[in-house]
């Protein structure tokens, strides 16, 4: 035990003593809260959108007034033949054309029914879509108006408004993206503090060759591991304090439930990202190699995480590969206690899972570790 | 009393053999050294020595302690220095000094005496970062830290190469202080001049121990005349040595070139004469006294791998 305390109090000179430590640890949550939570966002606002208005009627302005009044919408340009909105498509200038053909007014009044058309880019099909979305909503709500200003039937009687659906966004009522993203973000932060600085640290001794004069020291193995994860454990915890702060101040996002648990669950995933962390460090002999090994994996999981993407959508194949990303695990647990402030009881088969894959890390892990050289 | 016990030791790192069929034993509290060129085994041996690496075959015992199976005991008596400076360079030397009394559950103030003559050296930068200090200062932390919980044997891997001369001379000097006070020295170096400062030395090459005797021993057994021989021109005094019939070794040592003759027949005047007729000026012949680099040198030539000299 005392020799632990020695080891601690070695590595937590040193840490603090690198002068790229301090930075590392607070400048890097609040760029990354500022830059990813802004900037990388699913909302789509200010989609572009070309109107080929060949009718120029009442009715068509009327419904490009809609468009250019919708805050998803901007409109980029207008001419009455379709050629200009191609060819500004083509320029990247355009992600949406709205065609209405002529005779578009006089249609709706004579047979009742009309066309128009509409053209997407679907390079990004996450933006078509939802574009494609926004766009068929607005349609559709115009259409219900026109129906109901023409026919001149009673609201409440059957064909005006069917069926109006009244949605509640339940744990994010404004739909705010932001509120999707922080949690993510801090579990992310935690992840790379856990994998990346543990596995860099342990590598560096083999590299300036301390590993070889503490090898030939009594010290146990468990006890140079327990050394050597403890405070990276700790920063990361710490870190995980600091984001949070950050998110609640910057973003405002709920903190509905327990912080307690919050923080043990984090601990409990630091143990399978600690573990990875010296795993990689088993197998590198510098701390170039191990940046890459690590990359390799952290790239991997932050992917498959649902960091961006909902992982309920992924192939079948994909899902069963999930079951060995920690980082999906964490991800999801912070935003359903953050968000939903699940409890303990909701949540407990994941922790579960995470704490026996962090034992069988770090067992893996110390077996692998070895000391000689 | 025998401190170190080497039987048989062999290692192999695919193709290479490291080490072959090295056998030697070290008594208690002897200065023991190992001489021998770059890529001979030294470390190699070491690193078996202090449980880093597990040798192929053979087996090691230090203090009477097997190094396969009682690694963990014989951890706490070893103290090692490797070749590489290996202590945290981002740790100040009171700090790393301490770092290594905890780590072998004692204090500084515990075994002072042990290190006091080495330590007051460097304690006047006591605060200054371990990776700061000259190459002398940084060995001899690096002693200290060995040093520091008292072990009976001491395992030093070249712990004066890239160290200025007094430097290597103050070290040396402590290193016969620690062997009075009864401490087992296995050491290594490229400097011929420091084996004749340990008990014994063991002459290495190739990964095998070619002799093993005390430095005047081995001088004493150097078998032939040795002559100092000069020229104004070295190199040309090379050359025309090797088509003088008589030659049996001529090696270059600064200035001069050590010259050995076939037969015991030979009196310098005929090699005056032979370089007189070969342009030579001031040609300077005359006897000396071997030293323990001559007598490697001699035993390097007579081993079978010898004739290949790009391999040294």
């Amino acid at each position: 035990m005392r020799t632990i305390l020695f080891i601690l109090q070695k590595e937590f000179l040193q840490i603090f003593r690198n002068r790229m430590m301090l930075p590392i640890i607070f400048v890097l949550p609040l760029v990354q809260m500022l830059i990813l939570v802004n900037a990388a966002t699913m909302e789509m606002k200010n989609l572009n959108i070309f109107v080929i208005d060949r009718d120029y009627s009442t009715t068509s302005r009327k419904l490009v007034g809609k468009f250019a009044a919708s805050p998803f919408f901007r409109i980029t340009g207008q001419s009455t033949v379709l050629s200009d909105a191609e060819s500004s498509m083509k320029r990247g200038k355009t992600d949406i054309i709205l065609n209405i053909p002529a005779n578009f007014e006089k249609r709706l009044v004579k047979e009742n029914r009309a066309e128009i058309q509409f053209l997407i880019n679907a390079i990004n099909g996450t933006v078509a879509g939802i574009g494609y979305g926004y766009a068929a909503s607005i349609t559709s709500g115009f259409n219900r108006e026109i129906v109901s200003e023409w026919q001149k039937i009673p609201a409440g009687t059957i064909g005006a408004q069917s069926i109006q659906v009244k949605s509640s966004f339940w744990y994010n009522p404004e739909l705010n993206y932001k509120v999707f993203m922080v949690p993510a973000v801090l579990a992310i932060l935690v992840t790379i503090i856990g994998a990346f600085l543990s596995g860099l640290n342990i590598v560096r001794e083999k590299e300036i060759g301390t590993i070889e004069q503490i090898n030939v020291t009594p010290i146990r193995k468990y006890q140079f591991v327990i050394g050597k994860l403890t405070p990276f454990l700790m920063i990361a915890l710490v870190e995980l304090g600091f984001g949070l702060t950050l998110g609640k101040l910057l973003f405002d996002i709920p903190i509905t439930g327990s912080l307690f648990l919050l923080f043990g669950t984090a601990a409990i995933y630091l143990l399978v990202v600690l573990g990875l962390g010296l795993l990689v460090s088993t197998m590198a002999k510098t701390q170039q190699q191990a940046i890459f090994i690590s990359y390799f994996f952290m790239i991997v999981f932050i992917m498959m995480s649902g960091l961006f993407t909902s992982t309920e959508s992924m192939p079948d194949w994909a899902l069963k590969v999930n079951v060995l990303n920690p980082v999906a695990y964490f991800i999801r647990l912070v935003r359903m206690i953050l968000l939903k402030g699940s409890g303990i009881s909701d949540i407990y088969r994941d922790v579960i899972s995470l704490a026996v894959y962090g034992v069988a890390m770090l067992s893996l892990a110390t077996w692998r570790y070895r000391k000689t050289v | 009393m025998i401190s170190i016990l080497a039987e048989q030791i062999g290692k192999s790192y695919q193709h290479i053999h490291a080490l072959e069929n090295v056998s030697f034993q070290v008594g208690k509290g002897e200065l023991f050294g190992f001489i021998g060129p770059d890529g001979s085994g030294k470390t190699t041996l070491f690193r078996i020595l202090t449980t880093l690496i597990v040798p192929d075959s053979g087996s090691v015992t230090v203090e009477n302690l097997d190094v396969l199976k009682e690694y963990k005991k014989l951890r706490t008596m070893l103290g090692y220095m490797p070749g590489k400076f290996s202590l945290y360079p981002d740790l100040t030397v009171e700090e790393n000094l301490e770092f290594y009394a905890s780590i072998f559950d004692t204090t500084i103030q515990e075994n002072y005496h042990l290190i006091r003559d080495i330590y007051v050296q460097i304690e006047p930068f006591k605060n200054r970062l371990a990776g700061k200090l000259s190459g002398g200062m940084k060995q001899k932390l690096a002693l200290s830290c060995a040093m520091i919980h008292k072990p009976t044997v001491l395992v030093l891997d070249e712990p004066t190469t890239g160290v200025d001369a007094v430097s290597r001379v103050e070290f040396w000097e402590m290193l016969k202080k620690l062997k009075s006070e009864g401490v087992t020295i296995v050491v290594s170096t490229p400097y011929m001049e420091e084996a004749g400062l340990c008990d014994r030395v063991a002459l290495m090459q190739f990964g095998k121990i070619m002799k093993i005797a005390p430095p005047q021993q081995v001088i004493d057994e150097y078998r032939r005349n040795l002559f100092s021989v000069k020229a104004e021109n070295t190199y040309k005094l090379i050359e025309d040595l090797q088509r003088f019939p008589e030659t049996g070794s001529a090696f270059p040592f600064g200035q001069s070139v050590h010259f050995t003759p076939k037969s015991p027949a030979f009196f310098p005047q005929m090699l005056i004469d032979f370089l007189l007729q070969n342009d030579h000026q001031n040609p300077d012949v005359h006897s000396i006294e071997p030293g323990i680099e001559d007598c490697f040198m001699e035993l390097m030539t007579e081993s079978p791998d010898a004739g290949d000299l790009s391999k040294i």
